[in-house]
């Protein structure tokens, strides 16, 4: 019965024909009414970014003062904008870092903790916990940490004057400090997300296996991974966003600035204030939303190999 | 889906062919939603409390401002927003129907909302309250149109804070020119102190030292006509600057880019430090009492005798009146009130860790720190207001943060740097 | 879970003595940092700015006290409720309808939504500010109902952000687990003639308890620590919500951080709390009995 299950053949579309009048309806409203939200008020103002960003823009006024400027803005963030290039790296670096850190932990603890173990609960608790917490009192719990004059790892380093590391002000280092930070973050957030796919899970299928008398790990991999696909891809999604639009902890330190150049802090800079460069604020947005759809792409191509 | 209103009143015939043209050409409504003048409507009529946008969230200044509009004679309705977030926003506030009058600062800050005419002229409340002011005060009021847009309130002055108690126990005097400047941090050093407290995590702080220096060596002119776009960055006088500062680099706190101001003042609150480069607010870092009474200060030192020492930064902080007030008459009258001797000393009873914008400010509480201050600032031949406040904001936080902190990381490649900033200035100020 | 499972895990003890160990040791450098936070958030400032942080003494319920009363708690609490109920609970409806039709349709344009709903979520708010708030300004509205005369400076215009920027992740989330679900299920409900708005409802909805849960904590969490689109879309401090609260701790020229994590540790119980009541929710697992046979 397990295999059966498991090697379920994939879906066939199913028949649309089966819905009757009122159906169709509720099905049209159903899509209709959030699409109009999101078109709305994301899209349509992202498409309002991207013809920004061929402007220069402040922000003020109405559109009689807008010039275009062609690619001027895109020309400036490429050759004339310093951080532009640390900023596409770091965002890189971040990805890479969380798909084989936080995320994968999180994924572990998430097995781990599915399982009926004593304290599961407070452990969940526990490694949840940093997500909820306000973006002042993660700033200030990585400034005890990290900061070099007071900061608990220099002192339980025991590093005295010069050989105090600068965790936050190197730019060698501080991506990977904050990094540490948000992945902390991450991990709960992942941990929360997988628990709930596991608790999806047929428990019949768990049943089955232990009866063929597979282990835990096997069980895990050879029948729990294939029915989590789909939980997996949203996990795997989660983590690509994440990392494109990671912002807070690095704003919180030092604005962004540094050694911890993001797209979204650049972006940030840019935008917000007085005198904003709008133009050139959004044809950075606009570069980060290019740089989405790549992996937007992927996943769709994943989604339609899934249904065929 | 939430259809905005096509076209706001107010918008210029031209306004409208524009969109138009927009519409079509790039075959998007996206814009839509963008047109429109930005002003709020001034439909609530004239009566009514007059409404204060305050951005004074801090206890003590918060305070201080529900005292001075107590005194007022009409009805103020305060709303304050922290601080942090309401400069974030000043363009949304200004364009969304701001309050009738407001907190700002002066400088190119101020010029700036003024020519994009999202701030009220104030000319006729100058006439009423303009004797009370010194005419820099006025200056730093005026557009640059000729008009008043803003009522100073209080300025804090940079200068060079120490411990007086660490002074006296080591016998150090405060220097006068660069070479004593120089001699005293080698003989911190040789006493087991950093010479210079420093930290730029912010980005913000260095400006300040970079802004004396420029003053001492190029003056005050030099600083006006470079912070205005006029002066290319990549010029030797401006390298002077960077090279000097490099000098002084040996004697700053190592590490300054991860350290806060905040953590940095700390350390000349715990003796480790002796001299520290900020502005006045930075004793409000001191437990009260005879830790903060232990501050003093002495102005930059010169540098050029031909240059002299008598320019100060001193960033002003006062109000403005939105474009158009829903109550101008009562923003007026409260304007005048605001700059008037009486109300600068509420404030400052309440808050004493500014100085009086105001002549006839009552001046006999003041501490030693303000009297000092006070006298600096008045003795002082030009004022400047601060990197971030005298140029574009754009440029102060995109360009010259990241570029001063190149600079302290990477002290020796200034030509490198020069020409980044004079290119990037290029695009910013549009050639 | 039923006995049988429970019972036949049990041989397997060293495993488990590894794995609590593992977990303990996880979970102490996990809630390390919060701890110590907390630990400097009950002592006073004078004395770590003397002593620093990496030291005793100074202990103080003080800044519990100021930070209550200098933040104004009370009414951001109030704000931030009006603020994050409408928000989380339009989005999850909105996403789990979307989601349920993307789940259990094969429409021609399924995927058109999808990449409309997936990718809303990597645009970075920054991108979408001064659009949205051109929207808003220029969205008329009576001075009756609004002081600006427009939904700049609404609640409503708050929560719309809101909602609009959270409904696709919840959506792409949702659409996901739901695909997990034994189609079984709602098939042998075809069979008895329920129409789309009951399958919905009273068979789908209730399966994605855990998943809905989940997303109900991390929205919560999220929209009330939000405060760029209250920041950029009001102007009156008196609607601000408690991050407002905690951003006026944190002073201009002075920041006592002692106080301000005292503010933040107070701001984050309600979430806390909020959490634990939805957690018994994550726990729930199916219960298939229906396709069992």
């Amino acid at each position: 019965m397990a295999d059966q299950a498991v090697r379920r053949p994939p879906r066939r579309p199913r028949r649309v024909r089966t819905l009757s009048g009122v159906d169709v309806l509720t099905v049209a409203l159903m899509v209709a009414v959030p699409t109009v939200v999101v078109v709305g008020l994301v899209w349509g103002p992202a498409l309002a970014t991207v013809l920004l960003s061929f402007t220069d823009w402040n922000g003020i006024g109405n559109l009689s003062e807008i010039n275009f400027v062609g690619w001027q803005n895109y020309e400036d963030a490429t050759t004339n904008y310093p951080p532009f290039g640390p900023a596409i790296r770091h965002n890189v670096l971040w990805l890479v870092v969380f798909f084989v850190g936080p995320t994968l932990l999180g994924v572990i603890l998430a097995v781990m903790l599915d399982r009926e173990l004593r304290g599961s609960r407070i452990y969940q608790s526990i490694f949840f916990m940093p997500v909820v917490l306000s973006l002042a009192l993660v700033g200030f719990i990585w400034q005890l940490i990290y900061s070099r004059d007071q900061g608990l790892l220099n002192e339980v380093l025991g590093l005295e004057g010069g050989a105090r590391i600068d965790f936050f002000g190197n730019p060698d280092i501080n991506l990977w400090a904050v990094l540490v930070a948000a992945g902390w973050r991450h991990t709960g957030y992942i941990m929360l997300l997988y628990l709930a796919g596991l608790k999806a899970v047929d428990p019949a299928l768990r049943e089955a296996a232990a009866v063929d008398g597979a282990g835990e790990v096997r069980t895990f991999l050879r029948v729990i991974w294939p029915v989590m696909r789909p939980v997996n891809i949203v996990i795997l999604v989660i983590t690509v966003i994440e990392s494109l639009r990671a912002f807070d902890i690095a704003w919180v330190i030092n604005k962004g600035r540094n050694g911890l150049e993001l797209i979204s802090t650049l972006v940030t800079q840019n935008v917000i204030g007085e005198a904003s460069r709008v133009g050139f604020g959004s044809a950075l947005a606009t570069i980060m939303i290019a740089i989405s759809t790549v992996f937007i792409v992927i996943y769709l191509i994943q989604v339609m190999r899934e249904q065929k | 889906m939430m259809n905005p209103r096509p076209l706001a009143g107010g918008v210029s015939a031209m306004a409208i062919r524009r969109r138009t043209l927009l519409k079509g050409a790039l075959g998007a409504g996206a814009l839509a939603g963008l047109a429109g003048c930005g002003g709020g409507d001034d439909g609530g009529g004239g009566g009514g409390a007059v409404t204060f946008g305050s951005n004074w969230s801090d206890e003590v200044p918060k305070n201080a401002i529900a005292a001075m509009m107590k005194g007022h004679d009409a009805e103020v309705s305060i709303n304050t927003v922290d601080h942090n977030s309401f400069q974030e926003n000043i363009n949304n506030y200004l364009q969304g129907g701001p309050d009738d009058v407001f907190g700002w600062f002066a400088g190119y800050r101020m010029q700036f909302f003024a020519e994009q005419g999202l701030v009220g002229d104030i000319s006729d409340v100058w006439s009423d309250i303009g004797s009370g002011f010194s005419e820099a005060m006025k200056q730093q009021a005026t557009g640059a149109d000729g008009k008043q847009y803003f009522v100073p309130l209080y300025y804090y002055p940079w200068a060079v804070f120490y411990r007086k108690s660490v002074w006296a126990e080591r016998g150090y005097t405060p220097p006068a020119t660069m070479d004593e400047f120089v001699a005293l941090s080698k003989q911190m050093q040789g006493d087991g102190l950093v010479p210079l407290s420093f930290g730029d995590s912010d980005g913000w702080p260095a400006m300040g030292t970079f802004d004396y220096l420029n003053l001492r060596i190029n003056g005050y002119d030099f600083h006006v006509e470079l912070m205005a776009g006029e002066r290319p960055w990549n010029s030797q006088e401006v390298k002077n600057v960077f090279d000097a500062w490099r000098e002084l680099l040996p004697y700053h706190q190592p590490d300054a880019l991860g350290r806060t101001w905040q953590e940095a003042a700390q350390t000349l609150l715990r003796k480790e430090s002796g001299m520290y480069l900020i502005g006045m607010f930075m004793g409000q870092q001191f437990p009260e009492g005879p830790e903060r009474d232990d501050l003093d200060f002495f102005p930059f030192p010169e540098i050029d005798p031909a240059v002299g020492a008598d320019a100060v930064e001193a960033p002003i902080d006062g109000f403005m009146m939105a474009a158009r007030p829903r109550n101008e008459e009562g923003a007026k009258d409260l304007l005048r009130y605001l700059g008037t001797a009486e109300a600068e000393d509420a404030y400052l009873a309440v808050d004493p860790n500014n100085v009086a914008a105001h002549d006839d400010a009552d001046t006999s509480g003041y501490s030693a720190l303000q009297k000092k201050s006070q006298e600096l600032v008045s003795g002082a031949k030009s004022i400047s207001q601060f990197l971030d406040r005298d140029t574009r904001p754009d440029f102060a936080s995109t360009v010259m943060i990241p570029s001063l902190q190149a600079f302290l990381r990477d002290p020796d490649d200034v030509d490198g740097l020069t020409k980044s900033i004079e290119e990037q200035k290029a695009s910013i100020f549009g050639g | 879970m039923t006995a049988a499972v429970k019972k036949r895990r049990k041989p397997v003890r060293p495993a488990r003595v590894v794995l609590q160990a593992f977990l303990i040791v996880m979970a102490v450098g996990w809630i390390f940092p919060i701890a110590w936070a907390v630990y400097n958030s009950l002592r006073d400032f004078d004395y770590t700015s003397v002593n620093g942080y990496f030291s005793v003494g100074g202990f103080t319920l003080d800044n519990y006290v100021e930070a209550w009363s200098r933040g104004e708690f009370g009414q951001s609490f109030y704000n931030t409720a009006i603020i994050v109920i409408p928000s989380v609970l339009i989005t999850l409806l909105l996403a789990s309808m979307v989601a349920f039709v993307l789940a259990r349709f094969s429409f021609p344009f399924n995927l058109t939504l999808l990449a409309l709903f997936t990718a809303a979520n990597l645009l970075p708010q920054q991108a979408l500010l001064v659009p949205l708030f051109r929207l808003f300004l220029n969205f008329e509205l009576s001075y009756d109902v609004s002081d600006s005369g427009s939904l700049y400076d609404t609640y409503v215009a708050v929560i719309a952000a809101n909602i609009a920027f959270q409904t696709g992740f919840c959506t792409f989330v949702l659409s996901n687990y739901m695909k997990t679900l034994p189609r079984e299920l709602t098939e042998a409900a075809l069979v008895d003639g329920a129409g789309v708005l009951r399958r919905y409802w009273q068979l789908v909805l209730p399966l994605c308890r855990p998943a809905l849960a989940a997303l109900a904590t991390l929205q919560i969490t999220w929209v009330y620590n939000d405060f760029f689109w209250a920041v950029a879309f009001m102007r009156t401090g008196d609607k601000m919500p408690v991050t407002s609260s905690l951003q006026n701790l944190r002073g201009q020229f002075f920041t006592d951080y002692n106080l301000l994590s005292a503010g933040s540790v107070i701001v984050a119980i309600p979430t806390l709390i909020i959490f634990f009541v939805l957690q018994r929710h994550l726990r729930a697992g199916l219960t298939l009995g229906a396709t069992k046979g």
